[in-house]
Formats: structure tokens, C-alpha cells, sequence
């Protein structure tokens, strides 16, 4: 039993070196700021999950505490990799597109548009 | 369809007291009295500072429909990613980069908001596709690989293996 635990956790420890070396590669070869939050998003968060898990397998005193990390990085991996995405495109980072698809920017054009009617009402106010 | 109501304020203080003592447990893994002792009392002041967004429903939430939806939605999520995975090391290794990224919308059927979090943070684990903004009911999603541009065609495509499930626990 304890053998198959052993082999188990050095599997998954090279399933996740594996990942963490595309997700590497990918963030090297890919375009622009968002396509390269894929890379770093997906495979990064699966290849530190199987790593972190390997370990746990390796030594069975872990497997709960490991289980935890695996459990918060599913959790906050997204949500900052979501955060790092809308921050910059609000700093006007432009995606790079080859077919031009892009139904953020036309929200954005129309709450710019109200907020600018807003500040214009609110300043006619004031006169 | 409705959404269920706040549970009273001790009740979500409880609940968050709760958990948080039960992830202690699980992270020292020892009962020894001091340790039990000290995991109390930090939950507790953890819970006192955010229990009021911390949870909504409290115990209610809890129930066995909910945790067997649950662990079918764990499942299928964790094939989803895998199968994500290797969709973007195919394309990472492929010498051309065969990709045409774009950021395209959908409207969603949800209406809670720890629905819509998941639903977000699941949309950003898999296939290609993250979330860049929520507002309201409308998702935006940048794709690594657009096929499709209409709204309910990228519904059908992103969203719908997720919300499936996801209406049967939340609603």
C-alpha cells in the first residue's frame, strides 16, 4: 500500500513539474498580457495542484494539509488572475486580436458615455 | 425560480465559526487540547471580523441534495480542467500557435451571487476562457481560440456544462 501511495505521489509530482513548464513555455510564446494570463491561469494552477498533492501522497502525515492548499489555490488562483485581466485592461492594455472580437470594449464605450453625461449634468447643476 | 433568503445574523456567525474551525482541524491534523483550544479561539475572532460576508445562507446550504450535486460538480469540473489543460499544451507546443483570442459575452441564468463567483472561477479554469468582468448578468470572457461570437452560442459553448448543475444547487 505504502509502495503505490510512493509511486503515486512521484507521478503526480512530474504531472505537475510537466505543467508548470508548459504553463512556463506558454507565457513565453504567446502574444499579449491576456492570452498569457491562460497560460499562467490554467496550467500553472493544475500543475501546482497535482505537485502539492504528489507531495501529500509521498508523505501521508501531509495529505490533509496538502488537500487544503490544493482546495485555497482553486480558490484564489482565478480571482487574481481575473483581478490582474480587468486592471489591465482598464489601464488601456489592448488585447491582441487577429479577428478584431472584442464585446469588452463596447460596454466600457457606453459606461464611459454615461459617466461622462452624469459629470455633465452634475456641472450644469452647479452653474 | 427564487432565491432562498439571508439566514439570521447568530446563525451566520455560527456557521462561519463553524468552518473555520473545521479548516484549523484539518490543517494541524492534531487534537491535543492546547492546539483544539487555540484553533477555537482563532476561528472565532476570524469569524467575528467576517461573518458578514462570509456566508449567506448559514446551515441552510447544507443539505444532502446539495452536497451530492456538489461532488458531481467537483467531478465533472476536475475533467473539464484536465481536458483544458491539455487543450492549451497542444496549442503552446504547436510551432505555428494556432490561436485567435478575442473577449466575447453571455448572459447568464443565475441570479445568486455565490453562483455567479463559481460559475466565474470555473469559467477560468477550463477551456481556453477567462473571466474578465461580471456585470450583472453579463460575463465577459477573453478566448484563447474564438469559434463563435453570438452571445447564445458562446452560452451554449462555455457556460452551459456548469450552470446545468449549478441551477440544481443553487436555486
Amino acid at each position: 500500500m505504502e509502495q503505490v501511495l510512493t509511486y503515486l505521489g512521484y507521478i503526480l509530482i512530474v504531472i505537475g513539474a510537466i505543467f508548470l513548464f508548459l504553463g512556463g513555455l506558454g507565457i513565453v510564446r504567446l502574444p499579449d498580457i491576456y492570452s498569457r494570463l491562460q497560460a499562467g491561469t490554467k496550467a500553472s494552477t493544475l500543475g501546482a495542484m497535482s505537485l502539492i498533492l504528489g507531495v501529500g501522497f509521498l508523505n501521508p502525515a501531509w495529505l490533509v494539509k496538502s488537500l487544503v492548499i490544493v482546495i485555497f489555490i482553486a480558490l484564489s488562483n482565478p480571482i487574481s488572475s481575473h483581478a490582474l485581466a480587468r486592471g489591465s485592461y482598464r489601464h488601456n492594455i489592448k488585447p491582441w486580436s487577429k479577428e478584431d472580437i472584442d464585446a469588452y470594449r463596447q460596454y466600457l464605450k457606453e459606461e464611459g458615455q454615461k459617466e461622462r453625461e452624469e459629470e455633465a449634468k452634475q456641472t450644469e447643476n452647479k452653474d | 425560480m427564487q432565491t432562498k433568503s439571508l439566514a439570521s445574523k447568530p446563525v451566520r456567525f455560527l456557521y462561519s465559526w463553524f468552518l473555520f474551525f473545521i479548516v484549523w482541524l484539518a490543517f494541524t491534523t492534531s487534537f491535543q487540547l492546547p492546539e483544539v483550544l487555540t484553533g477555537l479561539a482563532v476561528s472565532l475572532i476570524l469569524a467575528a471580523i467576517s461573518y458578514e460576508t462570509f456566508t449567506g445562507w448559514g446551515f441552510k446550504g447544507i443539505k444532502l441534495r446539495n452536497m451530492w450535486w456538489s461532488m458531481v460538480y467537483i467531478l465533472n469540473f476536475i475533467w473539464l480542467m484536465v481536458k483544458a489543460n491539455l487543450n492549451v499544451a497542444r496549442i503552446v507546443l504547436t510551432p505555428s500557435l494556432p490561436i485567435n483570442p478575442g473577449i466575447v459575452e453571455f448572459e447568464t441564468k443565475l441570479t445568486n451571487v455565490y453562483a455567479k463567483m463559481v460559475l466565474a472561477n470555473s469559467i477560468t479554469l477550463t477551456p481556453g476562457t477567462f473571466t474578465v468582468d461580471v456585470v450583472d448578468n453579463k460575463f465577459y470572457i477573453h478566448w484563447l481560440d474564438v469559434t463563435v461570437t453570438d452571445p447564445h452560442e458562446v452560452y451554449k459553448e462555455i457556460a452551459e456544462p456548469f450552470e446545468r448543475i449549478l441551477l440544481k444547487i443553487f436555486n
